[in-house]
Protein backbone atom coordinates (compact mmCIF):
# COMPACT_ATOMS: atom_id res chain seq x y z
CA UNK A 1 0.00 0.00 0.00
CA UNK A 2 2.74 2.44 1.06
CA UNK A 3 4.90 1.22 -1.77
CA UNK A 4 2.07 1.68 -4.23
CA UNK A 5 1.63 5.25 -3.05
CA UNK A 6 5.35 5.94 -3.35
CA UNK A 7 5.42 4.53 -6.84
CA UNK A 8 2.47 6.69 -7.82
CA UNK A 9 4.41 9.90 -7.12
CA UNK A 10 6.40 11.40 -9.96
CA UNK A 11 10.17 11.82 -9.74
CA UNK A 12 10.05 15.39 -8.44
CA UNK A 13 7.59 14.61 -5.69
CA UNK A 14 9.59 11.62 -4.62
CA UNK A 15 12.74 13.74 -4.34
CA UNK A 16 10.87 16.36 -2.35
CA UNK A 17 9.57 13.68 0.01
CA UNK A 18 13.09 12.39 0.37
CA UNK A 19 14.34 15.77 1.55
CA UNK A 20 11.47 16.20 3.96
CA UNK A 21 12.30 12.82 5.54
CA UNK A 22 16.05 13.43 5.52
CA UNK A 23 15.97 16.86 7.12
CA UNK A 24 13.25 15.74 9.49
CA UNK A 25 15.40 12.91 10.80
CA UNK A 26 18.41 15.19 11.06
CA UNK A 27 16.41 17.79 12.95
CA UNK A 28 15.19 15.16 15.40
CA UNK A 29 18.73 13.85 15.91
CA UNK A 30 20.10 17.35 16.46
CA UNK A 31 17.30 18.24 18.87
CA UNK A 32 17.98 15.03 20.81
CA UNK A 33 21.71 15.74 21.06
CA UNK A 34 21.02 19.32 22.09
CA UNK A 35 18.88 18.05 24.97
CA UNK A 36 21.44 15.40 25.83
CA UNK A 37 24.28 17.92 25.84
CA UNK A 38 22.96 19.50 29.03
CA UNK A 39 23.81 16.40 31.06
CA UNK A 40 27.17 15.98 32.78
CA UNK A 41 29.38 13.17 31.55
CA UNK A 42 32.46 11.22 32.49
CA UNK A 43 35.52 11.96 30.39
CA UNK A 44 35.45 9.01 28.01
CA UNK A 45 31.72 9.30 27.52
CA UNK A 46 32.07 13.02 26.87
CA UNK A 47 34.67 12.21 24.23
CA UNK A 48 32.33 9.75 22.54
CA UNK A 49 29.52 12.27 22.64
CA UNK A 50 31.78 14.87 21.06
CA UNK A 51 32.68 12.46 18.29
CA UNK A 52 29.05 11.73 17.68
CA UNK A 53 28.21 15.39 17.36
CA UNK A 54 31.08 15.75 14.92
CA UNK A 55 29.67 12.93 12.82
CA UNK A 56 26.22 14.42 12.95
CA UNK A 57 27.60 17.74 11.77
CA UNK A 58 29.29 15.95 8.87
CA UNK A 59 25.97 14.39 7.89
CA UNK A 60 24.28 17.79 8.03
CA UNK A 61 26.95 19.15 5.73
CA UNK A 62 26.58 16.32 3.23
CA UNK A 63 22.78 16.61 3.32
CA UNK A 64 22.89 20.33 2.68
CA UNK A 65 25.42 19.91 -0.11
CA UNK A 66 23.25 17.33 -1.73
CA UNK A 67 20.18 19.51 -1.42
CA UNK A 68 22.04 22.42 -3.01
CA UNK A 69 23.24 20.17 -5.81
CA UNK A 70 19.70 19.07 -6.52
CA UNK A 71 18.22 22.57 -6.27
CA UNK A 72 20.75 24.13 -8.58
CA UNK A 73 20.36 21.70 -11.46
CA UNK A 74 23.13 20.21 -13.61
CA UNK A 75 25.15 23.40 -14.01
CA UNK A 76 24.93 24.28 -10.34
CA UNK A 77 25.81 20.77 -9.24
CA UNK A 78 28.83 20.71 -11.50
CA UNK A 79 30.06 24.07 -10.23
CA UNK A 80 29.39 23.09 -6.63
CA UNK A 81 31.42 19.91 -6.85
CA UNK A 82 34.13 21.70 -8.82
CA UNK A 83 34.41 24.07 -5.89
CA UNK A 84 34.70 21.18 -3.46
CA UNK A 85 37.33 19.57 -5.65
CA UNK A 86 39.32 22.77 -5.61
CA UNK A 87 39.21 23.02 -1.82
CA UNK A 88 40.03 19.34 -1.36
CA UNK A 89 42.96 19.47 -3.77
CA UNK A 90 44.25 22.64 -2.13
CA UNK A 91 44.21 20.85 1.20
CA UNK A 92 45.85 17.75 -0.25
CA UNK A 93 48.67 19.72 -1.87
CA UNK A 94 49.26 21.59 1.37
CA UNK A 95 49.92 18.28 3.12
CA UNK A 96 52.36 16.91 0.57
CA UNK A 97 55.84 18.28 0.37
CA UNK A 98 56.06 19.95 -3.01
CA UNK A 99 59.19 21.55 -4.37
CA UNK A 100 59.79 24.55 -6.58
CA UNK A 101 59.97 22.33 -9.66
CA UNK A 102 56.39 21.21 -9.05
CA UNK A 103 54.98 24.67 -9.54
CA UNK A 104 54.05 24.27 -13.18
CA UNK A 105 52.55 20.81 -12.60
CA UNK A 106 50.43 22.20 -9.81
CA UNK A 107 49.30 25.09 -11.98
CA UNK A 108 48.24 22.53 -14.56
CA UNK A 109 46.35 20.52 -11.98
CA UNK A 110 44.47 23.48 -10.49
CA UNK A 111 43.86 25.75 -13.44
CA UNK A 112 43.63 23.38 -16.40
CA UNK A 113 42.82 19.83 -15.33
CA UNK A 114 40.19 20.68 -12.73
CA UNK A 115 38.12 23.06 -14.90
CA UNK A 116 38.42 20.78 -17.92
CA UNK A 117 37.31 17.69 -16.03
CA UNK A 118 34.21 19.45 -14.73
CA UNK A 119 33.49 20.96 -18.13
CA UNK A 120 33.48 17.43 -19.48
CA UNK A 121 31.03 16.43 -16.76
CA UNK A 122 28.79 19.39 -17.55
CA UNK A 123 28.84 18.61 -21.25
CA UNK A 124 28.15 14.93 -20.54
CA UNK A 125 31.33 13.93 -22.37
CA UNK A 126 31.55 10.68 -20.44
CA UNK A 127 33.89 9.10 -22.98
CA UNK A 128 36.68 11.58 -22.48
CA UNK A 129 35.69 12.22 -18.87
CA UNK A 130 36.64 8.66 -17.88
CA UNK A 131 40.08 8.68 -19.53
CA UNK A 132 41.12 12.32 -19.43
CA UNK A 133 42.93 12.21 -16.08
CA UNK A 134 44.15 8.58 -15.99
CA UNK A 135 45.58 8.78 -19.51
CA UNK A 136 46.38 12.31 -20.65
CA UNK A 137 47.04 14.09 -17.38
CA UNK A 138 49.03 11.09 -16.19
CA UNK A 139 51.45 11.85 -19.01
CA UNK A 140 51.28 15.65 -18.90
CA UNK A 141 52.20 16.10 -15.23
CA UNK A 142 55.57 14.30 -15.30
CA UNK A 143 56.46 15.97 -18.61
CA UNK A 144 55.94 19.43 -17.13
CA UNK A 145 57.80 18.35 -14.04
CA UNK A 146 60.75 17.05 -16.07
CA UNK A 147 60.85 20.29 -18.05
CA UNK A 148 61.28 22.13 -14.74
CA UNK A 149 64.62 20.35 -14.48
CA UNK A 150 64.59 19.12 -10.90
CA UNK A 151 65.36 15.37 -10.64
CA UNK A 152 65.18 15.23 -6.82
CA UNK A 153 62.61 12.61 -5.72
CA UNK A 154 61.10 12.88 -9.18
CA UNK A 155 58.88 9.82 -9.16
CA UNK A 156 57.69 10.47 -5.63
CA UNK A 157 56.67 14.07 -6.30
CA UNK A 158 54.84 13.25 -9.50
CA UNK A 159 53.12 10.27 -7.98
CA UNK A 160 51.83 12.48 -5.18
CA UNK A 161 50.42 15.10 -7.51
CA UNK A 162 48.87 12.50 -9.79
CA UNK A 163 47.33 10.72 -6.83
CA UNK A 164 45.93 13.95 -5.43
CA UNK A 165 44.36 14.79 -8.79
CA UNK A 166 42.93 11.28 -9.05
CA UNK A 167 41.31 11.42 -5.63
CA UNK A 168 40.26 15.05 -5.35
CA UNK A 169 39.32 15.81 -8.95
CA UNK A 170 38.70 12.56 -10.78
CA UNK A 171 37.04 10.77 -7.89
CA UNK A 172 34.82 13.59 -6.77
CA UNK A 173 33.79 14.56 -10.31
CA UNK A 174 31.91 11.28 -10.50
CA UNK A 175 29.33 12.57 -8.04
CA UNK A 176 27.91 15.25 -10.38
CA UNK A 177 28.40 12.83 -13.25
CA UNK A 178 25.85 10.57 -11.57
CA UNK A 179 23.38 13.44 -11.62
CA UNK A 180 23.85 13.87 -15.34
CA UNK A 181 23.98 10.25 -16.39
CA UNK A 182 20.69 9.49 -18.11
CA UNK A 183 19.42 5.97 -17.70
CA UNK A 184 17.25 4.49 -20.40
CA UNK A 185 14.17 3.92 -18.25
CA UNK A 186 14.49 6.39 -15.43
CA UNK A 187 14.86 9.94 -16.65
CA UNK A 188 15.72 12.74 -14.27
CA UNK A 189 16.47 10.49 -11.36
CA UNK A 190 20.20 11.08 -11.07
CA UNK A 191 19.53 13.00 -7.85
CA UNK A 192 18.30 9.78 -6.27
CA UNK A 193 21.51 8.03 -7.13
CA UNK A 194 23.66 10.80 -5.66
CA UNK A 195 21.52 10.78 -2.55
CA UNK A 196 21.73 7.01 -2.35
CA UNK A 197 25.50 7.18 -2.70
CA UNK A 198 26.00 9.94 -0.14
CA UNK A 199 23.59 8.34 2.29
CA UNK A 200 25.03 4.84 2.23
CA UNK A 201 28.64 6.04 2.41
CA UNK A 202 27.77 8.24 5.36
CA UNK A 203 25.92 5.32 6.98
CA UNK A 204 28.87 3.00 6.49
CA UNK A 205 31.24 5.59 7.93
CA UNK A 206 29.17 6.32 11.01
CA UNK A 207 28.30 2.64 11.52
CA UNK A 208 31.97 1.76 11.38
CA UNK A 209 32.79 4.29 14.04
CA UNK A 210 29.87 3.28 16.24
CA UNK A 211 30.51 -0.46 15.94
CA UNK A 212 34.24 -0.12 16.56
CA UNK A 213 33.42 1.54 19.89
CA UNK A 214 31.23 -1.38 20.94
CA UNK A 215 33.14 -4.24 19.43
CA UNK A 216 36.81 -4.07 20.37
CA UNK A 217 38.80 -6.14 17.90
CA UNK A 218 42.47 -6.44 17.22
CA UNK A 219 43.26 -3.67 14.73
CA UNK A 220 44.71 -4.88 11.41
CA UNK A 221 47.04 -1.94 11.08
CA UNK A 222 47.55 -0.32 14.43
CA UNK A 223 49.98 2.30 13.20
CA UNK A 224 47.40 3.64 10.78
CA UNK A 225 44.14 3.27 12.58
CA UNK A 226 43.71 1.88 16.07
CA UNK A 227 40.09 0.93 15.54
CA UNK A 228 40.02 -0.46 12.02
CA UNK A 229 39.40 -4.19 11.94
CA UNK A 230 38.06 -6.36 9.15
CA UNK A 231 35.13 -7.66 11.15
CA UNK A 232 33.98 -4.17 12.14
CA UNK A 233 34.40 -3.08 8.56
CA UNK A 234 32.31 -5.96 7.31
CA UNK A 235 29.52 -5.35 9.82
CA UNK A 236 29.43 -1.64 9.04
CA UNK A 237 29.10 -2.26 5.34
CA UNK A 238 26.51 -4.98 5.76
CA UNK A 239 24.54 -2.42 7.69
CA UNK A 240 25.07 0.07 4.87
CA UNK A 241 23.81 -2.60 2.47
CA UNK A 242 20.73 -3.06 4.62
CA UNK A 243 20.05 0.68 4.68
CA UNK A 244 20.57 0.72 0.92
CA UNK A 245 17.98 -2.03 0.67
CA UNK A 246 15.51 0.11 2.64
CA UNK A 247 16.05 2.87 0.11
CA UNK A 248 15.67 0.69 -2.93
CA UNK A 249 12.43 2.39 -3.96
CA UNK A 250 14.26 5.63 -4.80
CA UNK A 251 16.79 3.88 -7.02
CA UNK A 252 16.46 2.23 -10.41
CA UNK A 253 17.55 -1.05 -8.74
CA UNK A 254 15.61 -4.00 -7.40
CA UNK A 255 15.93 -4.83 -3.70
CA UNK A 256 18.90 -7.27 -3.84
CA UNK A 257 20.76 -5.13 -6.35
CA UNK A 258 20.24 -2.04 -4.21
CA UNK A 259 21.76 -3.88 -1.24
CA UNK A 260 24.78 -4.98 -3.26
CA UNK A 261 25.27 -1.49 -4.67
CA UNK A 262 25.05 0.03 -1.20
CA UNK A 263 27.56 -2.50 0.08
CA UNK A 264 29.96 -1.67 -2.75
CA UNK A 265 29.64 2.08 -2.23
CA UNK A 266 29.96 1.79 1.55
CA UNK A 267 32.96 -0.50 1.25
CA UNK A 268 34.74 1.80 -1.20
CA UNK A 269 34.03 4.77 1.02
CA UNK A 270 35.22 3.25 4.29
CA UNK A 271 38.32 1.80 2.65
CA UNK A 272 38.99 5.21 1.12
CA UNK A 273 38.75 6.76 4.54
CA UNK A 274 41.17 4.16 5.85
CA UNK A 275 43.64 5.03 3.09
CA UNK A 276 43.31 8.71 3.95
CA UNK A 277 44.16 7.87 7.56
CA UNK A 278 47.39 6.33 6.37
CA UNK A 279 48.11 9.51 4.49
CA UNK A 280 47.39 11.61 7.55
CA UNK A 281 49.58 9.43 9.72
CA UNK A 282 52.37 9.95 7.22
CA UNK A 283 51.85 13.72 7.22
CA UNK A 284 51.91 13.66 11.04
CA UNK A 285 48.33 14.80 11.57
CA UNK A 286 45.80 12.93 13.71
CA UNK A 287 42.71 14.78 12.78
CA UNK A 288 42.17 17.31 10.06
CA UNK A 289 39.61 19.29 11.92
CA UNK A 290 39.73 23.00 12.37
CA UNK A 291 42.44 23.06 14.99
CA UNK A 292 45.55 25.01 14.34
CA UNK A 293 47.45 22.13 12.81
CA UNK A 294 50.70 22.32 10.96
CA UNK A 295 49.05 23.44 7.80
CA UNK A 296 45.94 25.08 9.12
CA UNK A 297 44.03 22.59 6.99
CA UNK A 298 40.32 23.10 7.35
CA UNK A 299 39.34 19.43 7.39
CA UNK A 300 37.16 19.36 4.31
CA UNK A 301 39.21 16.61 2.72
CA UNK A 302 38.40 14.47 5.75
CA UNK A 303 34.69 14.70 5.04
CA UNK A 304 35.00 14.31 1.31
CA UNK A 305 37.47 11.41 1.24
CA UNK A 306 34.88 8.60 1.47
CA UNK A 307 32.87 10.18 -1.33
CA UNK A 308 36.00 10.68 -3.49
CA UNK A 309 36.64 6.94 -3.37
CA UNK A 310 33.08 5.69 -3.42
CA UNK A 311 31.80 7.87 -6.29
CA UNK A 312 33.88 6.44 -9.17
CA UNK A 313 33.38 2.84 -8.03
CA UNK A 314 29.66 3.37 -7.66
CA UNK A 315 29.42 5.28 -10.95
CA UNK A 316 30.99 2.49 -12.95
CA UNK A 317 29.08 -0.23 -11.12
CA UNK A 318 25.86 1.53 -12.03
CA UNK A 319 26.91 1.89 -15.62
CA UNK A 320 27.77 -1.77 -15.88
CA UNK A 321 24.57 -2.71 -14.17
CA UNK A 322 22.63 -0.95 -16.89
CA UNK A 323 25.03 -2.08 -19.59
CA UNK A 324 25.35 1.52 -20.54
CA UNK A 325 27.64 2.42 -23.36
CA UNK A 326 29.54 5.62 -22.68
CA UNK A 327 27.74 8.63 -24.06
CA UNK A 328 24.51 6.85 -24.80
CA UNK B 1 31.50 51.34 -2.20
CA UNK B 2 34.47 53.02 -3.79
CA UNK B 3 36.69 51.36 -6.37
CA UNK B 4 39.43 51.06 -3.76
CA UNK B 5 37.12 49.25 -1.34
CA UNK B 6 36.01 46.93 -4.07
CA UNK B 7 39.57 46.08 -5.12
CA UNK B 8 40.42 45.59 -1.46
CA UNK B 9 37.59 43.10 -0.99
CA UNK B 10 38.55 41.40 -4.24
CA UNK B 11 42.18 41.00 -3.15
CA UNK B 12 41.15 39.62 0.23
CA UNK B 13 38.78 37.21 -1.54
CA UNK B 14 41.48 36.00 -3.88
CA UNK B 15 43.97 35.62 -1.04
CA UNK B 16 41.43 33.55 0.93
CA UNK B 17 40.63 31.41 -2.10
CA UNK B 18 44.25 30.70 -2.91
CA UNK B 19 45.75 30.40 0.57
CA UNK B 20 42.94 30.24 3.08
CA UNK B 21 44.70 33.18 4.82
CA UNK B 22 43.93 31.86 8.27
CA UNK B 23 44.97 34.00 11.18
CA UNK B 24 45.83 32.10 14.35
CA UNK B 25 45.76 34.44 17.31
CA UNK B 26 47.88 32.51 19.77
CA UNK B 27 49.47 35.21 21.89
CA UNK B 28 46.93 38.02 21.67
CA UNK B 29 43.33 38.61 20.63
CA UNK B 30 42.53 40.41 17.36
CA UNK B 31 41.70 43.74 19.01
CA UNK B 32 41.45 47.09 17.27
CA UNK B 33 44.15 48.85 19.27
CA UNK B 34 47.26 50.47 17.93
CA UNK B 35 49.86 47.88 17.07
CA UNK B 36 53.01 47.24 15.11
CA UNK B 37 52.99 43.77 13.61
CA UNK B 38 56.43 42.49 12.64
CA UNK B 39 56.85 39.30 10.63
CA UNK B 40 59.19 37.11 8.63
CA UNK B 41 59.49 38.04 4.97
CA UNK B 42 59.65 35.35 2.30
CA UNK B 43 57.50 36.55 -0.54
CA UNK B 44 55.70 39.54 -2.03
CA UNK B 45 52.47 37.95 -0.85
CA UNK B 46 53.38 38.26 2.84
CA UNK B 47 51.71 41.63 3.28
CA UNK B 48 48.53 40.65 1.42
CA UNK B 49 48.30 37.49 3.49
CA UNK B 50 48.68 39.27 6.83
CA UNK B 51 46.20 41.88 5.70
CA UNK B 52 43.68 39.28 4.55
CA UNK B 53 43.97 37.33 7.80
CA UNK B 54 43.04 40.40 9.87
CA UNK B 55 39.37 41.02 10.71
CA UNK B 56 37.84 43.83 8.64
CA UNK B 57 37.93 46.46 11.39
CA UNK B 58 41.62 45.86 11.99
CA UNK B 59 42.32 45.84 8.28
CA UNK B 60 40.98 49.36 7.99
CA UNK B 61 43.57 50.80 10.38
CA UNK B 62 46.57 48.64 9.49
CA UNK B 63 49.02 49.92 6.89
CA UNK B 64 52.04 48.43 5.12
CA UNK B 65 55.37 50.07 4.35
CA UNK B 66 56.21 50.44 0.66
CA UNK B 67 59.40 51.53 -1.06
CA UNK B 68 58.55 54.80 -2.76
CA UNK B 69 60.69 54.35 -5.88
CA UNK B 70 59.20 50.92 -6.73
CA UNK B 71 55.59 51.31 -5.68
CA UNK B 72 55.05 54.70 -7.27
CA UNK B 73 56.75 53.80 -10.55
CA UNK B 74 53.53 53.04 -12.41
CA UNK B 75 50.04 54.53 -11.97
CA UNK B 76 48.55 51.12 -11.10
CA UNK B 77 51.13 50.27 -8.43
CA UNK B 78 50.80 53.75 -7.02
CA UNK B 79 47.00 53.57 -6.96
CA UNK B 80 46.89 50.15 -5.29
CA UNK B 81 49.39 51.02 -2.58
CA UNK B 82 47.94 54.49 -1.99
CA UNK B 83 44.19 53.89 -2.23
CA UNK B 84 43.70 50.22 -1.38
CA UNK B 85 46.45 49.51 1.14
CA UNK B 86 47.04 53.11 2.33
CA UNK B 87 50.72 52.29 2.32
CA UNK B 88 53.30 54.36 4.14
CA UNK B 89 55.97 55.26 1.59
CA UNK B 90 59.60 55.26 2.59
CA UNK B 91 62.65 56.30 0.59
CA UNK B 92 65.26 53.66 0.16
CA UNK B 93 67.85 56.29 -0.78
CA UNK B 94 68.25 59.09 1.71
CA UNK B 95 67.70 62.39 -0.05
CA UNK B 96 69.39 64.46 2.66
CA UNK B 97 72.09 63.28 4.95
CA UNK B 98 70.17 64.16 8.11
CA UNK B 99 66.70 63.03 7.11
CA UNK B 100 65.23 60.34 9.35
CA UNK B 101 64.21 57.36 7.19
CA UNK B 102 61.64 56.42 9.84
CA UNK B 103 59.88 59.79 9.69
CA UNK B 104 56.91 58.60 7.58
CA UNK B 105 56.37 55.66 9.95
CA UNK B 106 56.49 57.91 12.99
CA UNK B 107 54.01 60.16 11.26
CA UNK B 108 51.60 57.29 10.68
CA UNK B 109 51.93 56.03 14.26
CA UNK B 110 51.27 59.53 15.62
CA UNK B 111 48.04 59.52 13.63
CA UNK B 112 47.02 56.35 15.45
CA UNK B 113 47.43 53.85 12.62
CA UNK B 114 48.79 50.33 13.03
CA UNK B 115 51.71 49.17 10.89
CA UNK B 116 53.02 45.92 9.48
CA UNK B 117 56.77 45.82 9.09
CA UNK B 118 59.24 43.21 7.94
CA UNK B 119 62.34 43.98 10.02
CA UNK B 120 64.61 41.76 7.93
CA UNK B 121 64.51 44.47 5.30
CA UNK B 122 64.60 42.00 2.45
CA UNK B 123 63.00 38.71 1.47
CA UNK B 124 64.76 35.57 2.59
CA UNK B 125 63.97 32.03 1.55
CA UNK B 126 66.33 30.14 3.80
CA UNK B 127 63.69 29.13 6.31
CA UNK B 128 64.66 31.13 9.37
CA UNK B 129 64.62 34.93 9.19
CA UNK B 130 67.80 36.96 8.92
CA UNK B 131 68.94 39.35 11.62
CA UNK B 132 66.51 42.21 12.23
CA UNK B 133 67.34 45.77 11.28
CA UNK B 134 67.24 48.43 13.96
CA UNK B 135 64.16 50.35 12.76
CA UNK B 136 61.90 48.22 14.96
CA UNK B 137 63.94 49.14 18.03
CA UNK B 138 63.69 52.88 17.34
CA UNK B 139 59.94 52.66 16.85
CA UNK B 140 59.57 50.60 20.02
CA UNK B 141 61.49 53.21 21.99
CA UNK B 142 59.56 56.17 20.63
CA UNK B 143 56.13 54.56 20.98
CA UNK B 144 56.15 52.49 24.17
CA UNK B 145 52.33 52.50 24.27
CA UNK B 146 52.00 50.77 20.90
CA UNK B 147 51.89 46.97 21.16
CA UNK B 148 54.52 45.07 19.22
CA UNK B 149 53.06 41.82 17.89
CA UNK B 150 55.32 39.18 16.36
CA UNK B 151 53.83 37.15 13.50
CA UNK B 152 54.93 34.18 11.44
CA UNK B 153 53.69 33.75 7.89
CA UNK B 154 53.85 30.07 7.00
CA UNK B 155 53.94 28.27 3.66
CA UNK B 156 53.85 31.34 1.41
CA UNK B 157 57.06 30.51 -0.39
CA UNK B 158 55.31 27.42 -1.76
CA UNK B 159 52.42 29.45 -3.14
CA UNK B 160 54.58 31.62 -5.33
CA UNK B 161 58.26 30.70 -5.56
CA UNK B 162 60.71 33.31 -6.80
CA UNK B 163 60.41 33.86 -10.53
CA UNK B 164 56.84 32.55 -10.87
CA UNK B 165 53.92 34.88 -11.49
CA UNK B 166 50.90 32.62 -11.04
CA UNK B 167 50.22 31.54 -7.45
CA UNK B 168 49.30 27.92 -6.76
CA UNK B 169 46.58 27.26 -4.18
CA UNK B 170 48.18 26.07 -0.97
CA UNK B 171 46.90 26.78 2.52
CA UNK B 172 48.88 29.34 4.49
CA UNK B 173 48.60 30.54 8.05
CA UNK B 174 49.58 33.68 9.89
CA UNK B 175 50.30 33.06 13.55
CA UNK B 176 50.24 36.06 15.86
CA UNK B 177 52.27 35.81 19.05
CA UNK B 178 52.23 37.52 22.43
CA UNK B 179 53.20 41.22 22.54
CA UNK B 180 56.95 41.73 22.65
CA UNK B 181 57.59 45.27 23.89
CA UNK B 182 60.84 46.94 24.82
CA UNK B 183 61.70 46.51 28.49
CA UNK B 184 63.22 49.16 30.67
CA UNK B 185 66.82 49.85 29.61
CA UNK B 186 67.04 46.94 27.17
CA UNK B 187 69.94 47.21 24.73
CA UNK B 188 69.29 47.42 21.01
CA UNK B 189 71.01 44.16 20.05
CA UNK B 190 69.26 42.25 22.86
CA UNK B 191 65.87 43.56 21.87
CA UNK B 192 66.33 42.76 18.18
CA UNK B 193 67.43 39.21 18.98
CA UNK B 194 64.48 38.77 21.33
CA UNK B 195 62.08 40.12 18.70
CA UNK B 196 63.47 37.76 16.09
CA UNK B 197 63.13 34.83 18.49
CA UNK B 198 59.54 35.84 19.17
CA UNK B 199 58.77 35.67 15.46
CA UNK B 200 60.43 32.27 15.12
CA UNK B 201 58.52 31.03 18.18
CA UNK B 202 55.24 31.65 16.33
CA UNK B 203 56.16 29.10 13.73
CA UNK B 204 53.51 26.33 13.68
CA UNK B 205 54.83 23.10 15.09
CA UNK B 206 57.28 25.01 17.27
CA UNK B 207 56.77 25.71 20.97
CA UNK B 208 53.68 27.71 21.86
CA UNK B 209 54.25 31.42 22.00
Amino acid sequence: MLMAWLKSLDAREQVALLFVILFGVLLLASAATLLASVRDRADDEAERFKNFRRDLRAVWISATVFWLAWMSGPLGATLLFAGFSFLALREFVTLTQTRRGDHRSLMLAFFVVLPLQYTLVGLRGFDLFTVFIPVYVFLAIPVLSALAGDPTRFLERNAKIQWGVMVCVYGLSHAPALLLLEFPHVKGRGAFLVFFLVFVTATAQIAQEAISRQLRRRPVARHIDRSFSLRVWLWANLLAGLVGGLLFWITPFKLPQAMVMAFIAGAAGTLGEFVMRALKADAGIDYWGNRSSVTGAVGLLDRLAPLCFAAPVFFHSVRWYFQLRPGL
Amino acid sequence: MTAADFVGHLLVGIARLITGAQGHWKGCPPKAEQRIYFANHQSHLDWVLIWASLPADLRAVTRPIAARDYWTSSPLKHWITREVFRAVYVDRERSEANADPLAPLIDALEKGDSLVIFPEGTRSNKGLPQAFKSGLFHLARQFPAVQLIPAWVDNVQRVMPKGEVVPVPILCTVTFGAPCNLTEGEAKADFLTRARDAVVACRPGGPAC
